[in-house]
């Protein structure tokens, strides 16, 4: 599990933001990247590999493992600790390969 | 392998120069009706064409100029089914082959026309086997391929070409040499080739020599040197080609196009270009994969935002007219030439037709359109 | 159908916005050259000093000193008329024609006007919830800053959810505050561990335990170096750091193995390792890895630049010289991406490849050049001083580099230990032929995360030296990047006669 390092601080000074994951509603901070955000909200496993359906999270956080891709406003393939949260954004966990739009 | 260890090694009854796609189809087709077979390769940073493919298993752009290439390629596509389940049952590899048919897509009326042209030029060829093939407009192509592009309005479809995992084949053919006895030497380029009287060839590599009473020089694009070393004067012009490589999605594509496939295993390829680049150092080039972006996104929009992962170039093995040279060397009898640019579609020919043709030490007739001698016409 | 794409037109270009690519574009800009800054982050500071001037962790005691120092390149390089390309990832560099009228023989030399031909650079811009936008500029030189990475740490279980590296858990509290919370262990060898370690206890997070992998025997291999290390700056500072977390977090040391376990819900549950012959087993909510850092070397070798096999510290480097300079006319490197050496050193690489670049378009001469860079030098010298001593120290051990059976080697693809080990024992001559039976190497990831891994197990099964079995062959694009965006592109009659090949 992971947790803000000092949430009441946090709540008071910092811009908060809404997001829904999985169509779950999370509040998160302003600046915060869509994978740091899921990481404080309890979630390890954003994806279901292509292979072999296997789950995986977020490894590196700096954006050379591709462990991270999530489906961010409808658009598959995201990585999650490159994108910075915006109030309104759907993130959804994906599902072996993308989607192409048809 | 030490090079003492290598000189120790017997004489093999066939050395087969060259360790890609035509090289082992041949390798692997020999066993059975030769006894020892090796296969000498280079190392991991050679001019490897067997890496540069878009895995197709093509007839419909084959043979213009050549009736007997478009004879021969059918053929071949009428063997594949048969050289997948072998392989399959041999190996537990699945060549993921698929033979549902294929498209040449068209934007305008200037390429339907020219193409349109070219088809029937190449059908009323003397030497091919006509095959069934269709002018499809868009909406019937469109059936073939969901989310096809208005930009396309006509194909040119036939129900026999289709695709194959390239890599999955190469592994397949290795797979079966290390169960089944063929040699298989990496690290042996050829120096030099030299035959002794008594017929057999004696093969000079940095690792050691190896003897062979017969070989088959299947160097891609080496060919041209080797062939020299055994008396076939063979003009070589190979030909870069650029393809993107896509991330992988959900399977969308069942209907090949020659410009854009999706493979088994979900990434696409996108291709791919024809430059006469010469032997140039392998790079890809922005304008010329900023085309190939943009047909493919005008083939198939839903592509857009589709990642491209790599980007490779590589040399097509074409001797000077493009098509096939399968010959065996006056000078040199026993020495055996095989070049071509699709390995992987004549994959099945090379091993079910050509490899017996070799084991039993000559080429028949029908194979005399592909020997050098069109490139040395007299004229006096 | 291309559309107008932006073109910008400067002297030098600058690829990374860490220490060593901050201090380069701010002493290139004073020394007068037109000079971009481009990096993939949205503000500047690299890995080092990420999200500095955002960060959440406002008590100075937590992050430490040596972190805040990177705020003391913000301002100068503001300041400098450098110009800062954000969230914008290069994908593809290539040299430029020279100019008709000079006598430039193409190859990005200096020609015999004094103007190089200079480079065409292909990158992609991040918008916030819209599509990226292909972008390109041409420059006259190029420093490639891009730093390093964590090695790959292969163990039995990596990719679980909860196993994480290091740096990433270093990252999350950077950025964002976030930190772990339960059974956390940390696993490796490494300054960066003990680091985190110290910046969690500063922030009141418990560890369950550090597991070093560090054989005891190493240190016997690291004494001869330790004068260097007692004369040098990390002295005084990690004795510090090290007693106090000995203190806090109990070590476990000469681990042999380790083996992450998932639990019912699939992610990370149980910890089996080996240490002194003995078995263990705990259980723990998230397993951190680290086992040091290696030059990312993705776009210098895509770019064509001689990389050699670096003996002590296992990894390729790229080959430079004292100014950076690759074997690619008008590329240099600065900093971890020229070789492993820390953040303090890269900033005084940054500006001697910066002095250097002024240098090699002319701006300045060589006697000003070797003036001004002399005190960079002498700097570099003594941040350098004592490096050996870790390096030798905490060199991985073997089983930790060239893993076994299912163990997974490449993460993209899923293909495991055993299955390249039995590539490689058919006759695989090399990492590129094992693409081709694997497709390792061939996801997004584009090798980052098992080239090393690849080329050290090839050279295990075959008996052979990693600088034998050599790497993959990398070329452009080198990050994914959309087909929408290639195809706005400019392209010329000669592509589409390449491509679009049907003539009456």
């Amino acid at each position: 599990m992971f947790r803000r390092i000092d949430a009441a601080v946090l709540q008071a000074t910092d811009r908060k933001v809404r997001v829904t994951v999985d169509g779950t509603a999370l509040e998160c901070r302003e600046g915060d990247s869509v994978a740091a955000a899921l990481f404080a909200a309890g979630v390890l496993a954003c994806r279901d590999t292509a292979v072999s359906g296997a789950a995986r999270g977020p490894y590196c956080m700096m954006g050379i493992c591709y462990d991270c891709l999530v489906r961010i406003d409808g658009r598959p393939n995201q990585q999650a600790c490159m994108a910075r949260v915006r109030d309104g954004m759907t993130v959804e966990r994906q599902h072996g390969a993308r989607e192409v739009a048809a | 392998m030490t090079a003492a260890s290598t000189s120790r090694l017997p004489v093999f009854d066939v050395a087969v120069i060259g360790g890609g796609l035509v090289g082992s189809a041949v390798a692997y087709g020999l066993r059975g009706s030769v006894g020892t077979i090796a296969v000498l390769d280079e190392g991991d940073i050679a001019l490897r064409a067997s890496r540069g493919n878009f895995g197709l298993v093509w007839l419909q752009s084959k043979g213009y100029g050549m009736g007997a290439y478009s004879r021969w390629t059918l053929n071949s596509t009428r063997l594949w089914p048969k050289l997948a389940a072998g392989l399959l049952q041999e190996t537990g590899i699945d060549v993921a082959l698929e033979q549902k048919g294929g498209l040449t897509p068209l934007m305008g009326d200037y390429e339907i026309e020219a193409r349109l042209a070219w088809v029937n030029t190449l059908m009323s060829q003397p030497g091919v086997e006509p095959y069934e093939w269709k002018f499809l407009d868009h909406h019937q192509a469109a059936s073939l391929v969901p989310g096809l592009g208005p930009d396309v309005t006509g194909a040119i479809w036939t129900p026999h070409d289709g695709i194959v995992n390239p890599l999955k084949l190469l592994r397949a053919f290795h797979t079966a040499f290390s169960t089944s006895g063929v040699e298989y030497l990496p690290h042996h380029g050829i120096t030099d080739i030299v035959q002794q009287p008594g017929g057999d060839f004696v093969l000079t590599t940095p690792n050691g020599t190896v003897r062979a009473r017969k070989i088959v020089l299947a160097g891609g694009l080496r060919n041209g040197d080797l062939g020299r070393m055994v008396g076939i004067d063979l003009p070589m012009a190979p030909q870069r080609g650029q393809i993107l490589v896509l991330e992988r999605t959900r399977r969308l594509l069942d209907t090949p196009m020659v410009t854009l496939r999706q493979n088994d295993e979900g990434s696409w390829l996108v291709g791919d270009s024809q430059e006469e680049a010469g032997y140039a150092e392998q790079v890809t080039t922005l304008p010329i994969l900023a085309t190939l972006a943009d047909r493919a996104v005008r083939t198939l929009p839903a592509l857009r935002d589709v990642r491209a992962v790599r980007a490779w170039s590589a040399l097509r093995v074409r001797a000077k007219d493009g098509f096939p040279v399968y010959e065996q060397s006056a000078t040199h009898p026993g020495a055996f030439i095989v070049t071509c640019h699709s390995g992987v579609t004549l994959a099945a020919t090379h091993a079910m037709h050509l490899a017996p043709m070799i084991a039993a030490g000559e080429l028949p007739p029908e194979l005399a359109t592909f020997s050098t001698r069109r490139f040395h016409v007299q004229t006096h | 159908m291309s559309i107008e794409i932006a073109t910008t037109t400067c002297d030098l270009l600058v690829v990374g916005a860490g220490p060593a690519g901050l201090a380069a574009a701010t002493e290139a800009a004073a020394l007068g050259l037109s000079t971009v800054l481009i990096d993939e982050q949205p503000a500047p500071g690299g890995q080092i000093y990420r999200a500095i001037s955002s960060t959440p962790v406002q008590n100075r005691a937590i992050l430490g000193e040596d972190y805040w120092h990177g705020l003391s390149l913000l301002e100068p390089f503001a300041r400098s008329g450098a110009r800062h390309l954000p969230a914008a990832t290069v994908w593809s560099v290539n040299t430029l024609d020279a100019q008709p009228g000079t006598e430039g023989d193409g190859d990005g030399d200096t020609d015999t006007d004094g103007r190089a031909a200079g480079f065409e650079v292909a990158y992609s811009v991040a918008h916030p919830g819209q599509d990226p936008q292909a972008a390109l500029l041409h420059c006259r030189h190029i420093i490639l800053a891009t730093g390093a990475q964590e090695r790959p740490f292969p163990i039995p279980g990596w990719t679980l959810p909860g196993v994480i590296t290091a740096g990433a858990a270093q990252i999350l509290l950077k950025t964002s505050g976030v930190v772990p919370e339960g059974r956390t262990v940390l696993a490796g060898g490494g300054p960066l561990l003990y680091l985190l370690a110290y910046q969690y206890l500063n922030a009141g997070v418990k560890l369950e335990a550090i597991l070093e992998t560090t054989d005891s025997a190493q240190w016997r291999k690291a004494l001869p170096h330790a004068w260097g290390f007692l004369r040098s700056p990390y002295l005084g500072k990690g004795l510090k750091l090290l007693r106090a977390v000995r203190k806090a977090v109990p070590i476990v040391s000469g681990v042999t193995a380790l083996e992450a376990i998932a639990g019912a819900g699939g992610q990370v549950a149980e910890l089996r390792y080996q240490a002194a012959g003995q078995r263990h087993s705990m259980a723990i909510d998230q397993l951190l890895l680290h086992q040091g850092v290696v030059p990312n070397t993705n776009l210098s070798r895509a770019i064509g630049a001689e990389h050699v096999w670096n003996e002590r510290q296992d990894c390729w480097e790229p080959m430079v010289d004292a100014w950076g300079a690759t074997s690619m006319p008008h590329v240099s490197i600065a900093g971890d991406g020229a070789g492993i050496a820390g953040a303090v050193a890269a900033e005084h690489r940054g500006r001697i490849a910066a002095v250097h670049a002024a240098a090699a378009l002319g701006r300045i001469g060589k006697a000003t050049r070797d003036g001004k860079a002399a005190s960079h030098q002498a700097a570099l010298a003594r941040a350098t001083r004592g490096r050996e001593f870790f390096e030798v120290l905490y060199r991985p051990l073997p089983q930790f580099r060239r893993p076994v059976g299912d163990t997974i080697v490449c993460r993209c693809e899923e293909a495991t230990a055993e299955q390249v080990r039995h590539a490689a024992r058919i006759g695989c001559q090399g990492p590129n032929q094992l693409k081709a039976f694997l497709r390792c190497g061939m996801g997004p990831c584009q090798g980052r995360l098992c080239g090393l891994t690849v080329t050290e197990l090839i050279a295990d099964e075959q008996q052979r030296h990693p600088r034998d079995v050599g790497y993959y062959r990398l070329r452009f694009p080198t990050k994914p990047v959309t087909l929408g965006e290639i195809a706005t592109l400019p392209q010329t009659q000669a592509s589409r006669d390449a491509v679009v090949r049907f003539k009456k």
